[in-house]
Order: C-alpha cells, then sequence, then structure tokens
C-alpha cells in the first residue's frame, strides 16, 4: 500500500450532504477487470460533466486551482451507499489522497484506509470553518494534514487534532499490507476454527 | 454477567485476536462473491501467489453484471467477461457457484438466505454493501470493498472495529397497504441517510417480531441506507421454520443443537445500547422518495418539501438540486406524477412475498400506456416458485415484462437503464443520481406501490387502489 505521512495541498470542499459513491464514480465506468487506471477522468462525472461531455465549470474541481485538489474538505456521510472501492481508486487516480470532514460512510472509510488514503474526521463546525478559510482565499491557502503528529493545519495557522486508529495509522504510515500481517496469524486462525468447529459444526460441516 | 447486546454476542465469538482500541480480527463464517467483484478477488489472490484460504465457506453466484433478458440474449459483453471469469476462477479454486439457469442463481442476499447457507449468529461478508441483509436471519453480515474481500479470501478473517449499538423498536400493527418497505424508508426520513453511521441497528419490537423473514430481510437490507453497515433481528420460531429444510441448513441433531444455540443470541434484557429510539407503526403510511437520497422520503398523500424552509445552507442546497435533478417543484403533491418506468426487483423486494403484493394489485388490471413495467425475479428458485403459482400469467396478462433473475436495473451494471429524462418507481433501495442510468429519476416504494403506479401510469395510493 502507497503510504501516506504529510500533505500540503490544495484542498477543495464539497460540502453537499451524503455524497454517494455512485456519484463518485457510476456504475457503467468501473464495470469489468480492467477498469482499474481509467477512472480518474470520470470521478464525480455526473457533476463534473454535462451531458454532452464538456466540463460544467460550475464545478468546484473543474475551476483553478481546485482542480489541483488534493485534499477534499467533505459534508456530512461522504461515500455513502455503494461498497464499491472503485470510488477511492477514482479519487485517488484524479489526486486526491486526503479527505476532511465531519462523518463518511462506514465501507467507504475503511476502503480509504486500504488505499493509503487519508479519511480526517473533525467536528462539523471546524470542517466548515476549515472550508471557509480555504473559500475566502479562492482555493489559494493551502492545508496541511500530518499524520505524524495527527493534526491538521488552516491556511491561517490554525491547528486541529484529530485521532485515527493506532494500527491504522501505523499502517498507512508504513505502507503495511493488511494481508500479509494478518498471514502471521495463520496459527491463530486455525486454532479458532478448529475449536469452533467443536462449537459450531453447523457452520463448518455443510 | 453483564446483560449483552446481540451485536456484542455475535461480535465476540467471531474473535480470532483483540487488535487494540476495539479493532479486532474477525472469523468470517460465509462469503460471498458475485461477479462484479468476485474473480477480480479471485485473480488478485492469484497474482500474490496465495491461495483461497477457506473454499468451502466461499459461495458464489453471478447477478450484478448478468442481463435479465428473457433467453438472457442481451448480455453485455462485459457481463459475459465477468461471467466467464468467474466460472474459470471459482472452479480454480474449489469454490461451489451457483450458475445462469440453475437453482440457487440469484441476487447474492436472495441466494444465501433462500438456500440456508446464512444462519443466525453468523458473521457473513460480501463485496456488496447491501450484505446487511442477512441480518432478517439474525446474522452479523455486512460489504467489504475489493481489498477486504481479498483479506478475507486469503485469510478468512476481517480486521474490523467495533461499531456502536443502536435498537429500534417498530410497535404497533402495520396498516392496511403498509409494508416492511414502508417501514424502513420511515425510519430513514426520521434518522436520516447519516443516522446509522457508525452503528450496528437492531430491529426489534411487535411489529418486527409479527413479520415474516422476506419481510426482515427487506427491513435489514435498507440498513446500509441509514447509513448503518450492518442492521439485524433477534432469530426467532419464525427463523427457525423459514431455514428448516434448506439445502445448506443443518439437519437432524445438528439442527436441534444449532437451534438451541440461536434461542441465546438475543440481546438480554438490560442490555446496553448507544442510541435507541421506537417508531409507531400505526400511523405509518405508504412511503415513496421525491430526491435523490432514501432520507428524501414522504408518505405519498405528502406534499414535495419546500427548500426555502430550511435554516441549514449545505442542506438546503442539497434538497434544491435534488428537486432540480428530479424535475419536481415544491409544495406540489407527489401523487399523480406521471411515471415511465417501474421497476418491481432487487436485493430489497424481489422475493416471493414481493412479488404475490405487487400481483396482488396487478391482477385483472392494465399497465399504463406509454408504462415500460418490468419484474425481475430475485432467483431462479424465486422465479420457479411463481411461475407455479401464476405470477408469471399474472403479470404478463397484465402487460408487465416477466423477466430473468439478477440485479438488473437497481445499479444498472449490466446496461439495463432507465433512459435519461424519464421517470421510474422502484422497488429497489437507492434513488441516487444516476444510479438507473445517467439522468433517470428514480423513485423508492414498495412492490404494491410500484404495481399501483404501473396501472396507473403515475405515482399512487395503493390503499385507495386496494378499496377500489
Amino acid at each position: 500500500m502507497e503510504k501516506f505521512t504529510q500533505l500540503t495541498a490544495v484542498a477543495a470542499p464539497i460540502l453537499r450532504e451524503n455524497v454517494d459513491t455512485d456519484i463518485v464514480i457510476p456504475i457503467s465506468r468501473m464495470v469489468g477487470n480492467s477498469a482499474r487506471g481509467n477512472l480518474g477522468q470520470w470521478c464525480f462525472s455526473a457533476l463534473r460533466y454535462h451531458p454532452d461531455g464538456s466540463e460544467n465549470p460550475e464545478f468546484i474541481l473543474n475551476r483553478a486551482p481546485y482542480r489541483q485538489a488534493q485534499i477534499l474538505i467533505t459534508g456530512v456521510n461522504f461515500g455513502c451507499g455503494s461498497s464499491r472501492e472503485a470510488a477511492v481508486w477514482a479519487l485517488k487516480e484524479m489526486g486526491v489522497r486526503c479527505l476532511i470532514g465531519s462523518s463518511f460512510g462506514d465501507i467507504f472509510f475503511n476502503n480509504c484506509l486500504q488505499n493509503g488514503v487519508l479519511p480526517v474526521v473533525l467536528d462539523r463546525a471546524t470542517v466548515e470553518s476549515l472550508a471557509r478559510e480555504v473559500e475566502a482565499s479562492q482555493g489559494a491557502g493551502q492545508v496541511s494534514v500530518d499524520l505524524r503528529e495527527l493534526n491538521v493545519t488552516a491556511p491561517s495557522g490554525k491547528r486541529y487534532a484529530f485521532t485515527v486508529a493506532p494500527q491504522r495509522r501505523q499502517a498507512l504510515l508504513e505502507g503495511l499490507d493488511d494481508i500479509a500481517l494478518t498471514l502471521r496469524r495463520a496459527p491463530e486462525i486455525a486454532a479458532f476454527q478448529d475449536e469452533d468447529r467443536r462449537r459450531r459444526p453447523w457452520v463448518y460441516d455443510l | 454477567m453483564q446483560p449483552r447486546t446481540q451485536l456484542a454476542k455475535i461480535w465476540n465469538a467471531h474473535v480470532v485476536a483483540d487488535l487494540g482500541d476495539d479493532t479486532y480480527l474477525l472469523h468470517v463464517d460465509r462469503h460471498l462473491l458475485h461477479d462484479l467483484g468476485g474473480s477480480r478477488g479471485l485473480l488478485d489472490l492469484k497474482e500474490r501467489g496465495l491461495p483461497v484460504h477457506s473454499p468451502h465457506l466461499t459461495f458464489a453466484t453471478p447477478d450484478h453484471a448478468i442481463s435479465s433478458a428473457p433467453g438472457r440474449t442481451g448480455t453485455s459483453s462485459i457481463g459475459r467477461d465477468l461471467l466467464i471469469a468467474l466460472r474459470e476462477e471459482t472452479r480454480a479454486a474449489g469454490i461451489r457457484l451457483f450458475d445462469v439457469d440453475e437453482p440457487g442463481q440469484g441476487i447474492v442476499h436472495v441466494m444465501g438466505p433462500e438456500l440456508g447457507l446464512s444462519l443466525p449468529g453468523c458473521l457473513i461478508v460480501c463485496g456488496d454493501s447491501h450484505t446487511c441483509t442477512h441480518g432478517g436471519l439474525g446474522a452479523l453480515a455486512f460489504g467489504v470493498g475489493s481489498s477486504e474481500l481479498a483479506h478475507v479470501l486469503a485469510t478468512q478473517t476481517l480486521v474490523q472495529r467495533r461499531p456502536k449499538a443502536m435498537r429500534v423498536s417498530f410497535e404497533g400493527a402495520m396498516p392496511l397497504g403498509v409494508t416492511p418497505k414502508d417501514l424502513i424508508l420511515r425510519l430513514i426520513g426520521v434518522i436520516g441517510a447519516a443516522g446509522g453511521t457508525g452503528y450496528a441497528v437492531e430491529y426489534a419490537g411487535s411489529a418486527i417480531r409479527a413479520l415474516d423473514v422476506e419481510g426482515r430481510l427487506t427491513i435489514c437490507n435498507l440498513s446500509i441506507e441509514l447509513g448503518a453497515k450492518m442492521g439485524f433481528i433477534a432469530p426467532d420460531d419464525r427463523t427457525f421454520a423459514y431455514l428448516a429444510g434448506r439445502p445448506f441448513a443443518p439437519k437432524g441433531g445438528m439442527w436441534e443443537r444449532a437451534v438451541t444455540e440461536w434461542r441465546k443470541l438475543a440481546s438480554d434484557a438490560g442490555a446496553p445500547f448507544d442510541r435507541e429510539l421506537t417508531l409507531d407503526v400505526t400511523s405509518i403510511a405508504p412511503q415513496v422518495t421525491w430526491g435523490t437520497s432514501p432520507e428524501h422520503v414522504i408518505a405519498v398523500d405528502q406534499a414535495i418539501p419546500d427548500p426555502a424552509t430550511i435554516a441549514d445552507p449545505s442542506r438546503r442546497g442539497g434538497i434544491e438540486a435534488a428537486l432540480d435533478y428530479m424535475g419536481l417543484k415544491p409544495n406540489q403533491p407527489i401523487l399523480g406524477t406521471k411515471v415511465d418506468w417501474v421497476f418491481i426487483g432487487s436485493c430489497t423486494n424481489s422475493r416471493l412475498s414481493d412479488l404475490r403484493a405487487a400481483a396482488a394489485v396487478a391482477s385483472g388490471r392494465k399497465v399504463a400506456e406509454g408504462v415500460r413495467a418490468w419484474v425481475v425475479p430475485g432467483s431462479e428458485q424465486v422465479k420457479r416458485d411463481a411461475v407455479a403459482e401464476g405470477l408469471d400469467r399474472i403479470f404478463i396478462g397484465a402487460g408487465f415484462e416477466w423477466r430473468e433473475p439478477g440485479c438488473s436495473m437497481c445499479l444498472a451494471a449490466n446496461g439495463e437503464t432507465v433512459p435519461r429524462g424519464q421517470r421510474s418507481i422502484s422497488t429497489s433501495n437507492r434513488n441516487f443520481v444516476g444510479r438507473q442510468g445517467p439522468g433517470a429519476r428514480t423513485h423508492l416504494a414498495s412492490p404494491a406501490m410500484a404495481a399501483a403506479a404501473a396501472i396507473a401510469g403515475a405515482i399512487t395510493d395503493v390503499r385507495r387502489m386496494e378499496s377500489a
């Protein structure tokens, strides 16, 4: 997995509530075993493009400097809905490495952590104040996110602490792979299955 | 011993290792694969040189990308490639596949319960967010992304943080014309699409106890639309009666032993919940969504909301954008809104009881001119059972199209879309922007409401039709 340690970048506020993963990446662009790698151009396509395929200049990620955004400041429950990990791949292919919001869809949140994309949870007032600061600078004021120090720095220099589960933080900082880590526990898994099979044989003996 | 929730009991029984900070390595009892992500996950493992850890606990069926056309002649090339890959990779890994045209094939969340693969107390995952459906049988079930899917294939475990516990009690008797779909849509309307984020939701109360298993599956199916990754119901005699004799349910002495254990799963009296709420079912009317989030829901006799009355700017903006996308005006009645398409199907509402409810409305009537109405049974077994009792004849006689089992137009992964700008009433679970196709406008409702709209050509109150 790609590491995440620290990032200072343009941040784009997308404060609409309940942005679902269908909006992030439509199904028609992700079906098939080889879609990955071509998703960035279709990220947010229903918002980014008019039906005729031309860019919608009203959409924030079509405007300078937000076009270069590597951080999104997001509304409540961003990433709700479908479990499609292609939503995270699409964001990442578009250049996004960090999202800052007051809540995220639970499955999307986990999918971010599997791809070196950091979802930062701050309270809603802080998220909105961060968005206001960025908007006041017309995007010129960059936001810093430091996973080592566990803080976000606003364009004004104001600093906000956040938390990440310790083993998730370590995995992101070191780019660790969950499967490799869990495979080291193969004997524990085997022991669990042996004991559980005695307790609940109907689960195993089909 | 301290009283415990059903969540705590099932969770604790699956802990392989405590990783600290309320995060655990959990054993997965059932892993369900489908055509959209199943073969990719198996190929990922192959590329890493890893075997599937527990192929005998893994089951597959094609549902998302296959065609629902009669004879399945219209399968897109992508759907066909994914189906071929699923066949090849499951065979190579020794995973049981329920293939097209054989009993067992169907929407993965219809197939698991009907085969008795999904059992009370089990931890079930699948690369699909509506895996919460299986909670209707008292399982802890949730959707995962591609990376977690590969982790389960490789280790039969998953690293998860324990969610908070919420209990929602539905009390009272369901009024005539009101269905499980209306109960859960109403709950989403009350607490919002983010109301359950971070929680596992237990559904309880007299209305839930009175529901058959298929209705419970519908309730749990929409947990994810509340934001809750998992939702479940305590298993009881109705659960056991449903499961008894199913192909993969335990038999004989093993069955007795299992039921004894399953009876212990319900939350203890006094068990601690982080949030509790109660809904009075007697005051719930048939629900229909007007916007682009399942929380954009009203009773069928209510008016479309007015964003001008909303103080919060991001919420107001969301409602304005939704009305614009849906082509609707504030303060207008939703009743009488013309529809172009009707979709009866999906993991929410495609089981036999759903088809019976829709057929009861359709029987002896005709689909309105200019409306295309599809019925897509949830599984090959549902299709065969429906045909055996003549439901297909009722639908076809009324002008509906009777199709082959799969996810179809719920998410349009197979290319079956509602055309841009056209309006659909759908028994599925998501009215998101572009969900049923780019520019498609979706209204969610129950099977009876969808059938009523097909007949009327517009959103209509099924309670008035039933009294007609």
